[in-house]
């Protein structure tokens, strides 16, 4: 029952008292009792009866027939790197340099969430700060695929994906910069959704590349992300980049006939994309011809400079917004203090991993006096350019379709 | 060899918003360390900026106030540095696209008025303070100050001498206050310069090496420091000694300077748009809306108390300075004060009072209609202007009118004729050996018989009715 019905039927009957969210919860305790030893999904979590007391608390305040939020009872998995103020989920971004960090404050979708009546059970592991796409880049292990566990799980919201994947939880909530929420998902057979930049908050995610991070939702079916969308997104004033206009509707009553699809001839080339892929893409085209829909097939040139551009970009913005943990006010500080160079050097030496480093080190170089136009200034002027024909596509088609990733779930990176 | 003198300017200034620049902590003064704080000015993870749009106005209308032209797409950029005072790593200011550029200003010299360019005003966040606890080896970061807006005011090379640096900074102290965006208090930083000074030998076209004198917080160190600076660039010139460019402090207990860092130490700032924050647009209109509503600026302020009030080219020009003597200026005036004598009052007796006391204007505690009614009652012959200024001290805190005190004080001064001429016979009388002097030509001696008078009066006779009445006893 509670692993074919949708969220929005699941919740309705825990406000309508017909399923007890104590039971939802027992279950899902099941499975992270059973399998989290093994498939380390959870960086922080409740114990069991915080949990059910919570659970038990919504069931209580639907009896009293209390109206409950549209997430009434549910259990909730956010990434680490999302800011919640509770001393259970200590801890930041799968970074030792944040082991003990404790929010002082919710971020907005967290907030969101509580007023929604989620349960919010725990903090998933990730790639630290977010950068990889396997989860194995996680000072505190990997996280397994739940389907293979000699396979990732994809990443950086490996933990996300999974915690859905295996019924732990019925929606988690990732961060996607370049692909972190939909290519797990993707890995792991669940719905993953990156939104459009500005329509969640950012305001308490740790931020990896700011112009390019967004906060987005795993679930069962992109109905379910949908129904949470709803929950999370909207304006925000403590977010400047915050857009104020709403996201469309869930798009139950989409009519697929006639609407233009663009299928960029790259994700069919044999060389890029893995062959099990490329059979998949050609399921979705049939599918969507079936229903009326038009596909036209487009080069599109600019799309082989998009990771280069990404990189640079990305790295950039995270090697300052990462600048702020140097060991002074919070996190990890080493203990040989020689003096305020070698506080800092050792600090974060010691609490970023190898890949944060590399990302830090690249994204100071690419924004250094005399590199600074070559690299950063070159990128931005690429993004520009893309904008532009991405906009003018969009004059043309609705869609663009795409597969999430080249390959499926692979081996360990 | 004759060498000129080539001085930049960066003033910092603070601008007195209630909240911050990025959030909505107060920027009250005082509160005990790291009390006035939130996660965004903190730089806690996962927290972001959202623009003060009050920040955005005040700087509009600096930029107004000294002829800049306003970009309508200024952006807010990172300037990446490690400090234990930057809760971020890096500081948001603005880089390429500042708030307003091109802009000039005038200055009075010994040779008449002089243009100096404004090459850019560009906002950004201040930093927090690091308290070093004596006797441990430790230090502690108050961020209570981080977030509070400031503008940087970037001038031109265009400052030839110590004295334009100091005229340069009045000015701009003036035009801040008047228009009521910065409190001026420099004792407590609210403004400071940094100072770029570098010499050449006169008619080099190219600069010579240049140092930078960071923080200067008192009109006072800016010409002391400056000048301390060229003499020390002189003297290592002739000596034959290369200049390094670098940034040095001053010491204002030793009145010299010292090496802060060298170029070679110089930091990699690594500047880029902030993320964070949109580009600001701003709109035509609005900015035209500001412009007409800018109050009376220094140089208008001047000009009217020329040629509407006939003040000096000096007076007016000092005046017009202060934003808090012109205010008083103009409220004695309102309560019926004239000009001329108003004006001598604050820039004399007054000025000497607060040096002496280390107070301010306001803080006198001498109301304007109290001037005023003080400058009436000399006008009126009530009292003479010396005892006016010996009450001076009197009117402090007080409730009472100056008339009052001067009838408590029972100051009014003698002008019958008929009671002073009483007394005058009598000392005539009395001094017959210096009448005779006075009489065979030494007609110094009348002195004599004012201060006799004066003293048997205790001062209180008129002196003009007295000096006349003696030289006509004296005489017949």
């Amino acid at each position: 029952m509670v692993e074919s019905a949708s969220l929005q039927e699941l919740s309705g009957k825990i406000r309508g008292g017909e399923i007890r969210s104590e039971e939802v919860m027992a279950s899902a305790y099941d499975r992270i009792e059973a399998h989290d030893s093994d498939l380390n999904v959870f960086r922080s979590r409740l114990d069991r009866e915080t949990a059910l007391k919570k659970a038990r608390e919504i069931d209580q305040r639907a009896a009293s027939g209390e109206k409950l939020g549209p997430l009434a009872g549910i259990p909730v998995s956010i990434k680490d790197n999302i800011c919640i103020q509770d001393p259970e989920l200590n801890g930041s971004c799968a970074s030792a340099i944040l082991e003990d960090y404790a929010s002082p404050y919710d971020a907005h979708v967290v907030e969101r969430l509580k007023a929604a009546d989620a349960i919010i059970i725990g903090k998933t592991n990730m790639d630290e700060f977010a950068m990889g796409s396997s989860t194995e880049n996680s000072a505190y292990g990997p996280t397994l695929n739940p389907w293979d566990r000699d396979r990732v799980p994809g990443g950086s919201s490996g933990g996300a994906a999974v915690s859905v994947a295996s019924g732990m939880v019925l929606l988690a909530l990732g961060s996607d910069t370049g692909g972190s929420v939909r290519q797990p998902a993707s890995l792991c057979g669940v719905t993953g959704v990156k939104p459009s930049y500005g329509s969640v908050s950012r305001y308490g995610l740790v931020a990896y590349g700011s112009s390019l991070d967004q906060i987005g939702c795993l679930a069962k079916s992109s109905e379910d992300c949908s129904y949470a969308l709803e929950v999370i997104q909207g304006h925000d004033p403590r977010d400047s980049t915050s857009s104020d206009q709403t996201l469309v509707g869930d798009g139950k009553d989409l009519e697929l006939q006639g609407k233009r699809f663009c299928l960029p001839e790259t994700y069919l080339d044999p060389e890029v994309v893995d062959a099990e892929v490329i059979e998949a893409i050609s399921e979705a085209e049939s599918m969507l011809l079936k229903e009326g829909a038009v596909i036209e097939k487009r080069p599109l040139e600019f799309l082989r400079f998009v990771i280069p551009t990404y990189y640079i970009l990305a790295f950039a913005e995270a090697s300052s917004n990462l600048g702020r943990f140097d060991g002074i006010r919070y996190g990890v500080r080493s203990q040989k203090e020689a003096n305020l160079k070698s506080l800092y050097s050792d600090s974060r030496s010691k609490g970023f991993g190898r890949e944060v480093q590399r990302r830090i080190m690249l994204g100071t170089f690419v924004l250094s006096s005399g590199y600074y136009d070559q690299f950063y200034g070159r990128a931005t002027r690429v993004r520009a350019g893309m904008e532009q024909q991405i906009g003018k596509l969009f004059e043309e088609f609705d869609f663009i379709l795409g597969p999430v990733s080249p390959f499926p779930a692979c081996g360990s990176l | 060899m004759e060498f000129e003198t080539v001085i930049g300017l960066e003033i910092h200034a603070q601008l007195a918003t209630e909240s911050r620049i990025f959030c909505s902590c107060s920027t009250e003064f005082g509160c005990p360390p790291n009390q006035n704080t939130c996660p965004v000015c903190l730089g806690l993870p996962g927290s972001l900026p959202v623009l003060n749009q009050k920040v955005i106005e005040y700087a509009v209308k600096l930029g107004l106030a000294t002829n800049c032209s306003i970009r309508s797409d200024s952006q807010f950029a990172r300037k990446n540095y490690f400090y234990p005072d930057l809760p971020k790593a890096y500081q948001i200011s603005q880089y390429e696209r500042p708030i307003c550029e091109h802009g000039h200003l005038e200055i009075s010299t010994g040779e008449g008025q002089k243009q100096i360019g404004i090459t850019r005003i560009h906002l950004e966040e201040d930093a927090g303070k690091l308290l070093h606890q004596e006797n441990s080896d430790s230090s502690s970061v108050d961020l209570n100050r981080a977030g509070i807006p400031l503008v940087e005011i970037v001038s031109e090379p265009e400052l030839s001498s110590s004295e334009e640096a100091k005229s340069y900074m009045e000015k701009m102290h003036a035009i801040l206050t008047a228009l009521g965006i910065c409190s001026g208090d420099m004792e407590k930083g609210h403004m400071r310069c940094d100072a770029n000074v570098s010499i050449r030998p006169k008619g080099q076209k190219e600069f010579g090496t240049r140092t930078e004198i960071k923080n200067l917080n008192s009109f006072r160190f800016v010409k002391q420091a400056i000048d301390y600076e060229i003499e020390r660039h002189r003297e290592e010139i002739l000596d034959g000694r290369e200049l390094v460019q670098e940034t040095r402090l001053w010491d204002s207990e030793r009145k010299l300077t010292f090496s802060m860092r060298s170029k070679e130490e110089a930091e990699e700032y690594r500047y880029f748009p902030d993320p964070d924050l949109p580009v600001v647009e701003l709109d035509t209109a609005w900015v035209d809306g500001l412009r007409e509503s800018l109050p009376e600026l220094p140089d208008a302020r001047k000009l009217r108390y020329r040629e509407k009030l006939g003040l000096s080219e000096y007076d007016a020009e000092v005046l017009s300075l202060s934003g808090e003597a012109s205010e008083f200026f103009e409220e004695v005036l309102e309560a019926g004060g004239d000009p001329k004598q108003a004006c001598n009052w604050i820039l004399g007796d007054m000025t000497r009072m607060m040096n002496e006391k280390d107070l301010s204007l306001r803080k006198l505690g001498i109301k304007p209609g109290m001037i005023a009614e003080l400058i009436s009652l000399i006008q009126e012959g009530t009292i003479s202007g010396k005892m006016a200024k010996n009450l001076l001290p009197d009117l402090q805190n007080s409730d009472q009118s100056v008339k009052e005190l001067v009838e408590a004080k029972g100051l009014v001064q003698v002008s019958d004729e008929q009671e002073l001429l009483k007394m005058i016979d009598g000392l005539i009388q009395e001094h017959a050996a210096q009448v005779e002097e006075y009489r065979g030509g030494k007609t110094k001696v009348l002195g004599f018989f004012v201060g006799q008078l004066m003293k048997q009066t205790q001062g209180k006779a008129n002196p003009g009715v007295a000096n006349k009445l003696i030289k006509s006893r004296l005489d017949g």
